[in-house]
């Protein structure tokens, strides 16, 4: 157990780093430092020219990390708009007739939810490709849903509920071959501390990213957008990222995601390691707890995830019980009152709905360590049982 | 003790919290999500649950958001929209306190390991030889005890009501001299799943099939007019009719025929209204067959003197006609010798007119 902050008396675990994981102190230092320049970065004096060095300074960072030019690489908000903006702001320039929207089940709400409003709108059809109980995009599915109609494809590059990782050389290669005029869209949040974004950057058109779930500020994001890719802006101004994005720069967030995604990189090969064999150890644990499972084997998602299935629970009260034990985790998705909602990843991948209640995804990130997986094993098993020794 | 307090996001389980965590408890909020679609009632939106949170936050207590629409619609909404194809009119708060609150909620509470849970009802619990005791709030037109009327000696035992014994404007006040932001957010209004703006049509329309019916004289069997849809016409409803002179109430809808009887207040009385057996509850002992009671009808309708009566059919035969009581409204039983201290509840299932 670790004491992150010294305003926090009590001691906790956090294994929530896919909700949002605890800022580097590189990123903060970096950040601190960063607040000097505060010109607009758009104005011509020196300060601004200043200014304007050091955001373009993190724009190569982040467009080098995402195998793109820095002309490709829009600051945003953060992943919400990242998504937003590739899926309105492709489909609002699209050439495409009849246009089709193909998008996973899986997606994250900020996919699909701009989705299903394109198709609501009657600008674009809506599919959403199936996946498979394991979580993963059902290809021969996928295959048969591509046509001259495909304007656009979203798939995650990993999922931020179970952290099941995506055929994406393969669904490339598919539209490729089938759906050539398509914009291909990845949404890279989950998976950016771990993944080599390179790789995914050099056969998709734009790719999402956001700053705290990698050590980062809040409030920090990027899109990749290929200058041959069509683009409408959502937001539009004084003509700033490259005409795609209105609005005076965050070159604080900009600097802070530049940072943490270098830290990322740095640390990416042991960090996965060493996750992969924590959390490991904590599914596999766990899952020696009558009637637990594993709703995927980590083995087959990003390496600090470790999400399960408790029979006869519900994930509220196992969230209440844990929290009060001192344990953070988390069980999906939440709506903006902070009341669970069902799972779509997991009816989606044919989870039943009574099992689906005890869903409880456990993610680990940077500060996690063996006395951490210790203390949630040696709780876990009696919160179980009370839960359900009193029904 | 370690107490769990039900927070709606409004005023009174706001104080009730605060006068918990004075009294040193261990308390901890929980918010219920119950109703998915549009709401403009004053609680389940999510500004709502806003407010209680910040009302949590203010107090320096844990809060919780739990989502329990599933079984809210199966429990409440979905019996809702069925007893109105049936002809019946229930009340959805008292199904709600009775299978949510009441039920699934202190199941949970008891499952977290909390001692007792707390809700913002203005009633009372009392221990009398061993034994607990509900009664009426002290505030005369605030009093919910007829909306807790069904509840039993195992739910009495775990069960707090700590605005029960002061009035609304104490309750008011102790809200403002904390700064709590609830302190003059209006009272909640109706039901919850029902859009003040769209009213029961609104939500209904698109769940059944609405008919027209027919409005005729009970007495004579003069056609009157005709209202739009019969599914939500009420015994004992007086607005939305068509104009017959004088004030009319609805005194018999029948919903094959699509007809629906209205008479002048003086001949729209009942004399007893028959009770469905397996509705019965007690707070604690049973009535017997004679005994005199209080029965109140709505939550704050009078109540009336009358008499249980246990013969071929359970029932309440009213002391003297009284307007009429639609089938599915609950019926609380208060103490004759103590008005003021519940007894149990039933539902109506018939009113018959001697």
């Amino acid at each position: 157990m670790v004491s992150l902050s010294e305003a926090r008396s009590e001691e906790f675990v956090y294994l929530d780093h896919a909700a949002s994981s605890p800022i580097r102190p590189r990123v903060v230092a970096a950040m601190q430092e960063a607040q000097a320049f505060y010109a607009n970065p758009s104005g011509s004096h020196r300060l601004a020219r200043e200014a304007r060095a050091r955001l373009e300074s993190a724009r190569e960072t982040v467009a080098s990390a995402l195998g793109c030019q820095p002309n490709e690489l829009l600051f945003t908000s953060g992943g919400t708009e990242s998504d937003n903006m590739a899926v309105l702001g492709t489909l609002g320039a699209s050439t495409v007739t009849s246009p089709q929207l193909l998008v996973s089940a899986i997606e994250h709400k900020a996919v699909l939810a701009p989705a299903h409003h394109l198709a609501q709108r009657g600008d674009a059809q809506c599919h959403e490709i199936p996946v498979g109980r394991d979580g993963v995009v059902d290809l021969d599915a996928f295959e048969s849903l591509l046509g001259e109609h495909v304007a656009v494809v979203s798939v995650m590059a990993a999922n931020n509920e179970t952290g099941a990782l995506q055929p994406l050389a393969e669904i490339a290669a598919l539209v490729k071959e089938k759906a050539p005029q398509a914009v291909l869209h990845s949404d890279a949040v989950q998976a950016a501390p771990y993944l080599d974004l390179k790789e995914i950057g050099a056969t998709y058109d734009l790719i999402s990213i956001s700053a705290h779930k990698l050590g980062g500020p809040k409030g920090a994001g990027a899109l990749v957008v290929r200058r041959t890719s069509s683009f409408e802006p959502l937001i539009r101004g004084g003509g700033q990222e490259f005409d795609r994005r209105g609005g005076t720069n965050d070159i604080v967030g900009a600097i802070g995601l530049g940072v943490a995604l270098e830290e990322a990189i740095e640390h990416r090969q042991d960090e996965s390691v060493r996750l992969r064999a924590l959390m490991h150890i904590l599914q596999e644990r766990a899952t020696k707890i009558d009637a637990v499972y594993a709703t995927i084997p980590n083995t087959d998602s990003l390496p600090g995830h470790a999400h399960l299935l408790v029979e006869g629970v519900t994930r509220d009260e196992l969230l209440v019980l844990l929290d009060r034990e001192g344990v953070c985790a988390s069980a999906g998705s939440s709506c903006a009152s902070g009341a669970l909602e069902q799972s779509h990843v997991l009816s989606a991948m044919g989870v039943s709905a009574s099992l689906s209640r005890g869903a409880l995804r456990f993610s680990g990130g940077w500060t996690t360590t063996m006395q951490d997986i210790d203390y949630v094993l040696e709780v876990l098993p009696q919160v179980v049982t009370r839960l359900r020794g009193n029904r | 003790m370690r107490v769990l307090v039900a927070m709606s996001g409004g005023v009174d389980s706001s104080v009730a919290a605060a006068l918990l965590a004075q009294e040193g408890h261990e308390i901890e909020g929980a918010t219920l999500k119950l109703w998915g679609g549009a709401s403009d009632s004053g609680c389940c939106s999510v500004s709502d649950v806003d407010d209680a949170r910040r009302v949590a936050q203010r107090l320096g207590i844990t809060h919780h958001v739990f989502n329990m629409a599933e079984e809210f619609d199966e429990k409440v909404v979905n019996p809702y929209v069925l007893a109105h194809e049936q002809g019946r009119t229930p009340n959805p708060c008292i199904e709600c306190n009775r299978s949510i609150k009441f039920s699934a909620l202190i199941e949970k509470a008891k499952r977290l390991g909390f001692d007792a849970l707390a809700t913002g009802h203005y009633a009372q619990v009392s221990k009398e030889n061993g034994r607990y005791v509900l009664s009426r709030g002290v505030d005369p037109r605030k009093d919910q005890s007829y909306v807790l009327s069904m509840l039993g000696q195992d739910q009495l035992r775990y069960l707090l009501l700590p605005i029960g014994s002061i009035n609304k404007a104490t309750v008011r006040e102790q809200a403002v001299a904390l700064n709590l932001i609830t302190a003059k957010k209006p009272d909640s209004q109706d039901v919850c799943f029902i859009e003040s703006t769209k009213g029961r049509m609104g939500f209904l329309e698109s769940r059944l099939t609405m008919h027209p019916g027919t409005v005729v004289d009970a007495q004579s069997g003069a056609v009157l007019g005709e209202v739009p849809a019969v599914e939500l016409v009420t015994i004992g409803q007086r607005k939305g009719l068509p104009a017959a002179g004088r004030r009319h109430y609805v005194v018999d809808v029948n919903l094959s025929k699509k007809v629906v009887a209205v008479a002048p207040s003086e001949r729209a009385v009942v004399d007893e209204v028959l009770l469905t057996a397996s509705s019965l509850t007690w707070t604690d002992q049973p009535l017997r067959g004679g005994e005199k009671i209080f029965a109140q009808v709505s939550a704050h309708g009078r109540p009336r003197l009358g008499q249980f009566v246990v013969e071929e059919s359970v029932s309440v035969r009213f002391d003297r006609p009284d307007s009429p009581v639609a089938p599915g409204q609950t019926i609380g039983f208060y103490s004759y010798s103590e008005p003021s201290r519940v007894v149990g509840s039933g539902i109506v299932t018939k009113a018959v007119v001697l």
